[in-house]
């Protein structure tokens, strides 16, 4: 089995972050940068099916700036085989990274594309379904348990009331959910093994026009300082006096 | 000429989503994917599916990419199965997306929460038609009279994908999304029997909701569908009532909207003090048997 997993550099999710003051762009001074968390589930679970069935390969990839490659390296620690970094400087919206993606896959030709469900920057939730679009290729969102069964795959999929199960054959798009597993503790052994791992540069092969640009960032409205009641009785007459109780 | 195609899954999806529509102030028909479609929120043409089972998101897509033709904007209200369906759609329409919109600056202005809510981003779109999703509770509810001219519509979609099982938990309580009282718990909840009695037992005695954080679904303390935050449900209740939940900035991107936070949590220093509008510092198996006693409920 052939498994592409594309990533994303992405500011630290735990980081508290802001606008630039004038409003271009999120300041990043002194901010560290990740794997997108869902981007990084994906890897681990890739790697896990190639742990369970050996002559399963995965390659990670990642479009952006140079400096995705820590991102690569990383995913290389925790098991892929190999890795691309598509670099373009263009910032990208979702159907751009869909359409890079497609033709990448059309000439990998891989049986499962694992991706994170969002990034935990632009929070769009967009890019996989572009790409099994573009694909044609069935696909699972919010993947909490996936099972290789024959030429598909069983895919658990949270749902907004539950969950479901769905059977997708080869080839097959799934995005991650936060709890399909519980990615490793990267061992420094994996670490060293990953800076002699392939690494392909290439340009963007698609450069399509943007269909969306952000033109403002700012930050949200402050919430009115709230207070602290003393007791339960406080808390209940402050509760009548806003009618809520 | 600029119309949009408003996608619900069901009737009261529908109305939600409706507010957001009148708002827009383009024409628009409204196509419910399962029930009869209202005539009195405000639409041209009130169309019904009349699917008695929803799809996989690759058939229900094509069976859109279907009926999508002349609409400028398409949208539904943001929850896990629109965003499943409406990005595809977007991709094979080859459309401009904007995802959980918060405000229209034009027709083709919108702004989003980002990085967790913690930016609000402004989004131009550069290219038609677009798919919207957006989080009802930032465009109130819609007016309703007229009369929509009601149709059948039939979805012809194919796909490969296929459901094996579904499992649906919904129980007596509201939904979570519309629940005028949310009561959420986080880790300290121990176990599901716990937060089922202290958590799920306020939230009876207030008629509202239950919810949790990503820690305590993590844990198995609460089911999936109850996760509320950045990437869970985002709420707009009257009350919301924190219990044991740190305040992360993942879990408030999805509590904001709610007219008034009260926060329980026995850390005086604890960050969802900073925004919640009542806080008690107490231990919360104090706190809520009081609550309860006191309410007589
Ligand atoms: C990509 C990503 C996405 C995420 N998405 C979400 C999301 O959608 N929703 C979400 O909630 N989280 C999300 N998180 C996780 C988030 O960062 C926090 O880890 C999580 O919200 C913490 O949950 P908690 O408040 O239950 O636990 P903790 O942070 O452990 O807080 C528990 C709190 O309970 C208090 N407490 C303990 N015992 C008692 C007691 N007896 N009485 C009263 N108070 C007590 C403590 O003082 C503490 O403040 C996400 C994280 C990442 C990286």
């Amino acid at each position: 089995m052939k498994i592409l997993v594309p990533i994303k550099r992405v500011v630290d999710p735990y980081a508290k972050v802001k606008p630039l003051p004038d409003g271009t762009g999120i300041d990043t001074t002194g901010v560290k940068f990740d794997i997108n968390p869902f981007d990084e589930i994906a890897v681990e679970e890739a790697v896990r099916m190639k742990e369970r069935d050996a002559s399963t390969e995965v390659i990670v990839v990642s479009i952006g700036s140079g400096d995705a490659e820590e991102q690569l390296r990383k995913a290389l620690a925790i098991g892929a085989d190999r890795a691309i970094l598509i670099e373009t400087s263009a910032e990208l919206d979702s159907p751009g990274v869909a359409a890079e993606l497609a033709a990448l896959a059309i000439e990998l030709q891989p049986d499962v594309i694992l991706m994170g469900k969002q990034a935990t920057d632009d929070d769009c939730n967009q890019a996989g379904q572009m790409l099994a679009a573009k694909l044609g290729w069935p696909q699972a969102t919010f993947a909490c348990k996936v099972e290789p069964c024959g030429n598909a795959l069983h895919v658990t999929r949270e749902t907004d009331t539950g969950d479901e199960t769905l059977e997708l054959p080869f080839p097959c798009l799934v995005t991650t959910d936060l709890r399909l597993n519980e990615p490793r503790y990267i061992a420094l052994p994996g670490i060293i093994k990953a800076r002699s791992k392939p690494l392909d540069r290439r340009p963007a092969a698609v450069n399509q026009a943007p269909r969306t640009r952000t033109t403002r960032y700012e930050a949200p409205a402050a919430r009115p300082p709230g207070r602290k009641v003393a007791s339960v009785d406080d808390l209940l007459v402050a509760l009548k006096e806003r009618g809520v109780l | 000429m600029s119309k949009l195609l408003l996608i619900a899954y069901d009737p009261a999806d529908g109305l939600q989503g409706a507010g957001f529509a009148q708002k827009l102030g383009l024409p628009f028909d409204l196509l419910c994917l399962t029930g009869v479609a209202p005539t009195d929120v405000g639409a041209e043409r009130a169309l019904s599916a009349g699917l008695d089972e929803v799809p996989p998101a690759d058939a229900l897509a094509s069976g859109l990419s279907g009926v999508a033709g002349g609409y400028t904007h398409l949208a539904a209200v943001s929850a896990m199965r629109s965003k499943d369906v409406l990005a595809r759609l977007a991709g094979l329409l080859d459309a401009a997306m904007v995802t959980d919109v918060i405000a229209i600056e034009s027709p083709s202005v919108f702004k989003r929460p980002i990085v967790a809510g913690s930016i609000i981003a402004t989004v131009e779109v550069l290219a038609t038609p677009v798919v919207l999703t957006v989080r009802p509770a930032a465009f109130g509810t819609p007016n309703l009279g007229g009369a929509s001219v009601a149709e059948s519509v039939a979805l012809a979609g194919s796909g490969t994908a296929k459901r094996l099982s579904i499992s649906a938990r919904g129980g007596a309580r509201p939904d979570l999304t519309q629940a005028k009282v949310v009561v959420s718990g986080g880790r300290p909840l121990k176990d599901a029997a716990t937060f089922e009695s202290v958590i799920g037992g306020l939230a009876d005695a207030l008629g509202g909701a239950a919810g949790a954080t990503r820690a305590a679904v993590d844990s198995g303390i609460a089911p999936n569908e109850l996760q509320v935050g950045q990437t869970g449900k985002i709420v707009a209740p009257e009350l919301y009532i924190a219990a044991g939940v740190s305040g992360s900035t993942q879990h408030m991107a999805g509590i904001k909207d709610s007219k008034l936070i009260v926060a329980i949590n026995k850390d005086p220093d604890a960050p969802i003090f900073d925004n919640a509008d009542l806080g008690l510092v107490a231990d919360l198996y104090d706190a809520i048997p009081e609550i309860r006693a006191k309410l007589g409920r």
